[in-house]
This record gives structure tokens, sequence and C-alpha cells, in this order.
């Protein structure tokens, strides 16, 4: 089941990867909407910095004990 | 169109209520309300109604024009949703706090002048917290004080600022400030407030997840977004929000990866999305003035649905920590919600046919058409983070999730009650039509639209932005589960200014007056009685005098009486005449 949906993600994300060529940005603001897979890596890369900071900085400072303010 | 400000048919109707005696008629009441509300709306044609002079000034409670009207729009239907959601609920005072604070809220949205504008501000505060304090709770009890607390600070500035306001210019029109003076500077402090800008945000996420399962609702809706139309109308362009917005934007995500109550989640959720509002405030453009008012349109439907299935999970389960719902298979039980949960996650999550793809979109677009890279960015790293929280990490916490091997089984657990689903379903249906069919929602925007937000290349890079989010999701997987934790945040300086006000006064000065007292009671006591009957203290005089030894404690025991201290009446006589006789000598010699 696990590797059928990763299967499918893989696929899915070969495809979108196609589609940003066959589809480019007619209007592009900044250089980066010219990349066709800008949002394949973006997307990959936000997540996961977003994961590693929020987690680092909550394990190093904001996240506390449940009772806390009791 | 009944003659009279949609504010007041809430207020009135909240009234009612008390006096039906029959449950059927007040339910029926309640739905009678925002559908009168919104007849009312539809047959309300632009222009200004309702003013009053009072004093020199003239108050006006129906400035009806385009911006007014979008909020309008969407707070009168979102009051149905939550009062679909609520209708099971027997404990009537809530309605009334609900009907109040959505009252209030349409008097807000309609205020021509600061003083209209000022007066259901506070209003909105007051009833709104009735709805935390209804779940009866020591933690709501305590979040809601702190709630009403911050935002009678903050309706204090906003106060002052008007106050400087009129002094200095003489009007009491709201309309847009000049960013410059003292008194702007006030008014936007009360207006970030209520949006729930960094650092003035902690009133949101502290509150709402302690408020009732349907009071919560509510309370996504009318606060910020209420907050997000008055900024339109008197802030757009200001540099400053433009950064608060985005750092907002970023802030919600961060908290929401942190956090382990469900609708706490959802709560820095809403902090992120209303940063797109305040962004697109701050950009200022006729477009992102329509990204902003769309957005908030989308935001409350689709922020519903979602408070709404948490709500729907706490109520079924009693649970509402991730830690204590994952591994239990909760979807096989309430697939019927999960799904419902789903359109609100997509939509926040900006999937394409959802209502959050065409209005978070336009912001970001109004961002590149301003030549504005690193708000772009960050703008777009925030739907990132709302994706995997909202769309992936919540409802895979709370419908599935990993199994340790130590689950506890949660008994009872089905469907909600159909109220809740319907609302939900509402809601729901509303998240997909606007998102499929959007020239309704642009239709009745403030400024016209020129944005297509189905372009294939919109779609792509959206769903690209998404497919790699779940992938990275994928990989963290393991570590995105609950934690059984609190998050520190800016609650915390006021939180710990109240403990140390607390501590000042209990251990301080209290314990100066109780060491005061344990040292000197006695001879306080003593004074109090000397004072009462001040002979006793000649009496002990004489008597140390005299060497008898007589306990001091006797005499100053014994009640005062008048005829122990006569004397003889000869005595008296005996003075006058010698004081008469001095007198008369004094008389002859000076005569």
């Amino acid at each position: 089941m696990v590797k059928k949906l990763k299967g499918i993600l893989y696929i899915s994300i070969a495809v979108v990867c196609i589609l940003g060529f066959v589809f480019p940005n007619k209007h592009p603001h900044f250089w980066w909407q010219k990349i066709p897979v800008f949002d394949v890596v973006y997307g990959f890369i936000g997540c996961i910095v977003i994961v590693l900071v929020s987690k680092w900085l909550g394990h190093a400072w904001l996240m506390k004990k449940e009772d806390y303010y009791d | 169109m009944i003659n009279i400000p949609p504010a007041f048919i809430y207020i009135i109707g909240a009234l009612l209520i008390p006096l039906i005696r029959i449950r059927i008629l007040k339910q029926a009441l309640v739905l009678l309300i925002p559908a009168i509300a919104f007849w009312n709306l539809v047959n309300m044609p632009h222009g200004v109604y309702w003013t009053y002079q009072f004093l020199d000034y003239e108050l006006i409670l129906g400035r009806v024009d385009k911006l007014s009207m979008v909020f309008a729009y969407v707070f009168v239907i979102m009051s149905f949703i939550g009062m679909v959601y609520a209708i099971h609920i027997k404990e009537y005072g809530q309605h009334v706090a609900a009907l109040f604070y959505v009252g209030s809220t349409l008097g807000v949205v309609f205020a021509g002048d600061l003083f209209t504008l000022f007066v259901f501000w506070e209003i909105m505060a007051i009833a709104s917290v009735f709805l935390v304090w209804y779940r009866k709770t020591k933690a709501s009890l305590d979040a809601g004080f702190r709630y009403v607390l911050v935002h009678l600070f903050g309706g204090c500035m906003l106060l002052a600022g008007i106050i400087i306001h009129v002094v200095t210019t003489g009007s009491i029109a709201f309309e847009l400030f000049d960013f410059g003076t003292v008194a702007a500077k006030f008014i936007l402090f009360g207006f970030i407030l209520n949006a729930a800008v960094p650092p003035l945000h902690a009133w949101l996420s502290d509150a709402y997840p302690a408020a009732t399962i349907t009071g919560a609702v509510f309370m996504t809706a009318f606060t910020t977004k209420s907050a997000v139309y008055v900024l339109l109308r008197s802030f757009p362009g200001v540099e400053l929000l433009v950064w608060l917005g985005a750092i907002m934007a970023l802030y919600g995500v961060v908290y929401a990866v942190l956090e382990n109550d469900i609708r706490r989640l959802l709560a820095y959720h809403i902090i992120s999305q209303v940063g797109y509002m305040v962004c697109g405030v701050g950009l200022g453009s006729e477009m992102a003035i329509n990204g902003a008012s769309a957005h908030a349109f989308c935001h409350i439907l689709y922020k519903s649905v979602l408070f709404m299935g948490m709500g729907a999970v706490i109520h079924v389960t009693g649970r509402e920590k991730m830690t204590d719902l994952q591994g239990r298979d909760l979807y096989k039980k309430m697939p019927i919600t999960l799904a419902l949960y789903m359109v609100g996650a997509f939509s926040i999550s900006a999937v394409p046919l959802f209502n959050g793809f065409v209005s978070k979109t336009m912001i970001g677009a109004a961002a590149g058409l301003l030549q504005r890279p690193s708000i772009e960015l960050m703008l777009h790293l925030a739907s990132i983070g709302t994706f995997l929280h909202t769309g992936l990490k919540l409802p895979w916490g709370v419908w599935f999730g990993l199994k340790k091997g130590d689950e506890d089984e949660i008994e009872d657990v089905k469907e909600p009650p159909f109220n809740m689903l319907l609302a939900m379903g509402i809601a729901a249906f509303l998240c997909i039509f606007t998102g499929v069919y959007p020239k309704v929602l642009y239709d009745i925007l403030p400024y016209p639209v020129h944005y297509h937000p189905y372009a294939a290349s919109h779609v792509v890079g959206m769903i690209q932005l998404l497919l790699l989010t779940l992938a990275a999701f994928w990989i963290y997987i393991d570590k995105l589960g609950g934690e059984a934790t609190v998050s520190l945040d800016t609650d915390w300086f006021y939180r710990m200014f109240g403990r140390g006000c607390l501590w000042f006064c209990n251990r301080l000065l209290n314990g100066i007056r109780s060491g005061v007292q344990g040292s000197l009671s006695s001879e306080v006591i003593s004074v109090g009685k000397i004072s009462k009957n001040p002979y006793v203290f000649l009496e002990m005089v004489i008597n140390s005098i005299q060497g008898k030894k007589v306990l001091y404690q006797d005499i100053i025991n014994r009640p005062y009486n008048e005829n122990s201290y006569r004397i003889q009446i000869g005595i008296g006589a005996c003075a006058a005449i010698i004081f008469l006789f001095f007198l008369g000598i004094f008389y002859i010699k000076a005569g």
C-alpha cells in the first residue's frame, strides 16, 4: 500500500515537472518564475527548512512542559 | 429593506431570545436573524444611512460601499453557518453572546465615524469573551480574562488615538489616516492588536483553543477579519504593514510546527493567513486590496470548516491534544467529518478549485506586480507551511497517525450531530463554489478584477509546490507527530507580569502588613481602646505615680462609664465663683 502510494507520488512529481515545461509562465515578475521547476525545488527545500528551523527553535527554546504556567 | 442598521437586527434578535420559552422557536429565531440580515444586505444600495447628530458631531451607522459590503456579506453568511453548527446548544446565553458579537462586528463594518466604530469595537471584545467563558473550565476562565484585558488595552489605545485625532483635526470621520500623525499610530496600534499582528497576537492563540466548541467557530471569523477591514479602510499602502504581514505569515507557520493542541495549531494558522491580508493592506495597490478582501472572505469560510471539523473531533472524543488522538484510527469512525475537513484544508492550502487558490495567489501576484521579491518569496514559503500543517500534519495526526502500541481505546466515537455536519457541509460547499466559480466573489470586490487565477502556469506551479511539500512531509512523518509540550509565546510577558504583580501584592506588601501586624498588634489594640476612653490613660499615670499595682489590662478593658468620672456639683460652683471673682477684678482694673 505504502509502496503503491510512493509510486503514485513519484509519477505525479514527474508529471508536474514536465507540465512545468509545457506551460511556462507567460508573465513572470521575477527571474525565478521563468524556471519551469522552480516550485518543485522551492516546495521541497522550503518544507524541509520550515520543519528543521521550527523544530530546532522549539527544542532549543520555545517548547516547555505542559504544566509550565501552572 | 428594513430601516434599521444591520448591527441592530442581531442585537435586537439577541435581546428577544430570552423572552421566547419554546426551544424550537428559539432555534428558528437564531437562524432567522442571519437570514433577515442577508436579505436586508441584498436590498441595501450603496450610500450613507442612519446618520445621527451627537453633540457637534455626526454619527454614521451605515456607510455602505463595496468594501463594507464584501465583509458584511461574509460575516452574515458566517453567522448563519455558525448558528447551524451551534443550534443543538441548550444554553441560550451562548447564542445571545454570539449574536451580540456578530452584530457589533457588523456595526464596525458599517461605521462611518470613529465614535460608532469605538463603541462597537468594545462590544465586540466584551461579547466574544463570553464565548470563551462558557466553556466553564479554569483554563478558559483564565484565558478569557487575559483575552478581555488585552482587548480592553487595545481599545484604550484606539480611544487615545481617536481623542488625539478629534482634538487635532476636529473631525470624527472614519476615513484614510495620515500615518505620520501621532493619532494614527495609536489607532493603528489598536487595529493591529485585533488583527493579531505579532507581538500583539498572543491573545488569539491563547483564547481560541480555550473557547467553547461552537464559540470558537464564531471567534475565528469576526475579530481578526473586522480588523483587516478597518486597516483596509484607513491604512492601505503603509509600508510597515507589508513587513509585519509577511513576518506574521511565517510566524504562525513556525508555531504551528510545534503545536500539540489541535485548535491552537489552527489558531496559529489564522495568524499566518491574516498575515497575507495585512501584507495586502500594506501593499495598497488595487489588486492587493482586492486580494486582501477576497482572502478575508475565503478565509472566513475555510477556517470555519477547519474549526468546525476539529470541534467535531473534540465533541465526540473529548480530547484536544494530538498526542491523545493519533494512532486511534478515527478516520474509520468519522469519515464524513474527515472529508469535509479536507475541503477546508485544501482551501487554506490554495489547492486549485478550492477558494484559497483564487484569493491567496492574488496577494502574491500583487507583490509580484509591485516588484517585491522578498515579500513574494516569504508568502510563498508560508503557503508551504500552511499545507504542511493544516493539510497534512493535523489530519494525519488526528485521524490516522503512527501507532506506538500504547494507545488507549476512545469509546463511542461516531460522526457528530447532523447539524454540525450540515454547517460544515454548507461552508465546504461555499469553499468549492467560490473556488470553481470565482466570478461570484470577484464581482463584489472593491475594485474591478484583472486577475486570472486559472492560468495554466499558475495551476501547475501550485501543484508542484504542494506535491513536493507532501514529499518532504513524507520524509519527516515520524518527526511531525504531536509532542506533549506548550510553546512560549509573547503572552509569556503579560503572564509573568501578572504573576509579578501578584507576587508584589501578595508576598511583598501583604508580607509587610502581616509582619507589622504580628509585632505591633497588641499595642495597636491598646491604643485603640485608650482612644475610646482617654481617662484610663490618666488613671494609669496616677496609679504609677502612687505606686499602686493595678493590672493595666484591667483598666483599659473596663467599659466607659460616665458616672465614674463625675465630681460633686459644689466643686463646679466653687470654680465658677472663683472665675467670676477674677473676672470682676480684671474688669475693674481694666475699666
